[in-house]
């Protein structure tokens, strides 16, 4: 064991490579990390930069293809190593019977949510059939109705249309995780319905710190840290805010979406 | 312990509603959080460091928690002119723009932006970890005194936070006081490193860093100490700062009023905090305990 203080990076190694989609893979470590689904951690690629990751399970990080550290990890495989520093964040709210919504990635820190048995129903969305997250494992664990842009499989169209063939009122909590766009049509259906205040939101920012000290996540107007104060925030403190508007780069400019 | 009466606070040509600012490079970033941090009650705010052009910063990791401090290396990431934007909603606010450049022209070009906008500068002569900024300049007395003086000659409030990372710092405090400092902060970050055994290399992307939070309170405590019997302009003290009795010992030394950054890690109402500890209706005059290390 390394004789390091337990909040500096943790080495782990990798000890496969799953491929779940074209641009998403699971990378399984070798060593867990216990938490509560929604919270993240900070993935160390060496040589490259530090990116937050929801994670998928105790030992896995799901990972899709975007920057630079992401492509740099899709070159990894079994025995290579990586830095994990968490989990950080707050994690979605307990509920007897969720409702989850997830598009593209999104599924990733929804699965282990849905394998701690509360989700009574997921709805789950992307681009094309062939992007589609984790539907063997979901399907494990939970009622699953899918949604692709294409139609390829499921219902043809956005997985937020999905929700007007659900009585909501039967679930006590929503958890939603997925593009930023998806998520902002699905705050808007449940701010119509009344519900906003028990739909959560799964936020992505830019973090450096991931501690909650650099400010490169907070959100407006609140001031809130995404790294701490979420990355799960409740729909209605998002109703009035930047989310589904705009997000800030790496030097805090401001990026239309 | 000893603690002090509630009153007006002005240090360095700032009109302060408490002696706690936030210091620099926390929760910085955006109006909005430098907002939250006045309401959760800081009696001032000090930006994150804004520079000539757009940065990006180091690649991570950025920061490593330890068990008595931090170590970051950002990379002086800022959205530059933009940030006009961020601070223009809290005008006549304790807000202080913290600014950085690589020579006196380009310190006075960042001034410029936010003149009239904001109740004074700190200047970043003490970043340890960008190269050709920060303490690149923060370490020679002739560049300090220049940079200082490009800025100061806007008649702001500007003050002037040093690095530790000098032989001697009276030579930098009292450059920035030829150069019209109205006010000099100190200390900045100490220059550092960790290795990650298991991974075999710095754990910060930049391999320096600079570290921040209780470990170096002793370190921070002398250079105020020092600073105090050559310099004749307020100093801030800043540097592991994390409790009221802390902030006592700062202003024994000869600090006017505090910084706070890195105990927010643990207490985002860390202000509220030492507040609670640090005022009380029959405490003494702060005038009373300023430097008073120093006599006898």
């Amino acid at each position: 064991m390394p004789t390091m203080d337990d909040s500096l990076s943790v080495p782990v190694t990798i000890l496969r490579v799953r491929k779940e989609t074209s641009l998403i893979r699971t990378f399984v470590l070798d060593r867990s990390f216990p938490f509560s689904p929604g919270q993240f951690v900070m993935v160390w690629v060496p040589g490259i930069d530090e990116i937050p990751m929801a994670l998928s399970s105790e030992n896995t990080i799901t990972v899709q293809k975007a920057g630079d550290a992401t492509t740099a990890m899709f070159a990894l495989g079994a025995g290579d190593k990586l830095g994990i520093r968490g989990p950080f964040g707050n994690g979605f709210t307990k509920g007897e019977k969720v409702l989850a919504i997830a598009g593209g990635v999104g599924a990733a820190p929804l699965l282990p949510l849905a394998r701690a048995d509360c989700v009574m129903t997921l709805l789950l969305g992307a681009k094309t059939e062939s992007e589609l997250l984790f539907v063997d494992q979901l399907d494990e664990c939970t009622d699953v109705f899918i949604a692709t842009d294409d139609g390829s499989l499921g219902f043809g169209g956005f997985v937020t249309a999905l929700m007007d063939d659900l009585n909501l009122g039967v679930y006590d909590r929503i958890a939603v995780c997925g593009p930023e766009m998806m998520m902002r049509a699905v705050l808007a259906k449940v701010e119509e319905k009344g519900i906003a205040h028990k739909t959560e939101f799964s936020l992505h920012r830019y973090m450096k710190c991931g501690s909650g000290i650099c400010g490169s996540c907070c959100i407006d107007p609140s001031g809130l840290r995404v790294c701490r104060d979420g990355p799960v925030f409740s729909g209605d403190l998002l109703l009035k805010s930047e989310f589904g508007h705009y997000m800030r780069d790496a030097s805090g400019r401001k990026k239309n979406l | 312990m000893v603690s002090i009466r509630p009153g007006p606070v002005t240090v360095g040509g700032v009109a302060l509603d408490n002696h706690l600012l936030l210091a620099a490079g926390i929760l910085g970033t955006t109006g909005s959080s430098l907002n939250r941090m006045l309401s959760l009650g800081a009696g001032g705010v000090v930006t994150k460091s804004i520079g000539p052009y757009p940065k990006d910063g180091h690649a991570g990791p950025c920061l490593a928690v330890l068990d008595d401090g931090i170590l970051n290396a950002m990379g002086l990431p800022n959205p530059s002119k933009e940030f006009v934007d961020e601070v223009a909603p809290l005008i006549k606010k304790p807000v202080m723009v913290s600014i950085f450049g690589g020579n006196p022209a380009e310190f006075a070009r960042v001034a410029g932006w936010f003149e009239g906008k904001v109740a004074g500068f700190e200047l970043n002569l003490s970043c340890p970890h960008a190269e050709g900024y920060g303490a690149a300049i923060g370490t020679d007395p002739g560049l300090v005194e220049a940079c200082t003086r490009a800025v100061s000659a806007t008649g702001v409030p500007t003050w002037v936070k040093l690095t530790p990372n000098v032989t001697d710092i009276t030579s930098i405090g009292k450059a920035a006081e030829r150069g019209g400092a109205s006010a000099i902060v100190a200390i900045n970050t100490v220059r550092a490193m960790r290795i990650s055994t298991g991974l075999r290399r710095p754990v910060l992307g930049n391999r320096y860093g600079g570290l921040s939070g209780s470990a170096v309170f002793p370190v921070a405590v002398r250079c105020v100490y020092e600073l105090y019997e050559s310099c004749k302009i307020p100093i801030i003290g800043c540097g592991g700062v994390s409790s009221a009795d802390n902030v006592i010992e700062m202003m024994m030394a000869g600090a006017s009023a505090v910084e706070i950054g890195s105990a927010v890690l643990n207490n985002v109402k860390i202000f509220e905090t030492i507040k609670s500890d640090l005022y009380k209706k029959d405490g003494l005059s702060p005038k009373e305990i300023i430097g008073c290390a120093h006599h006898g």
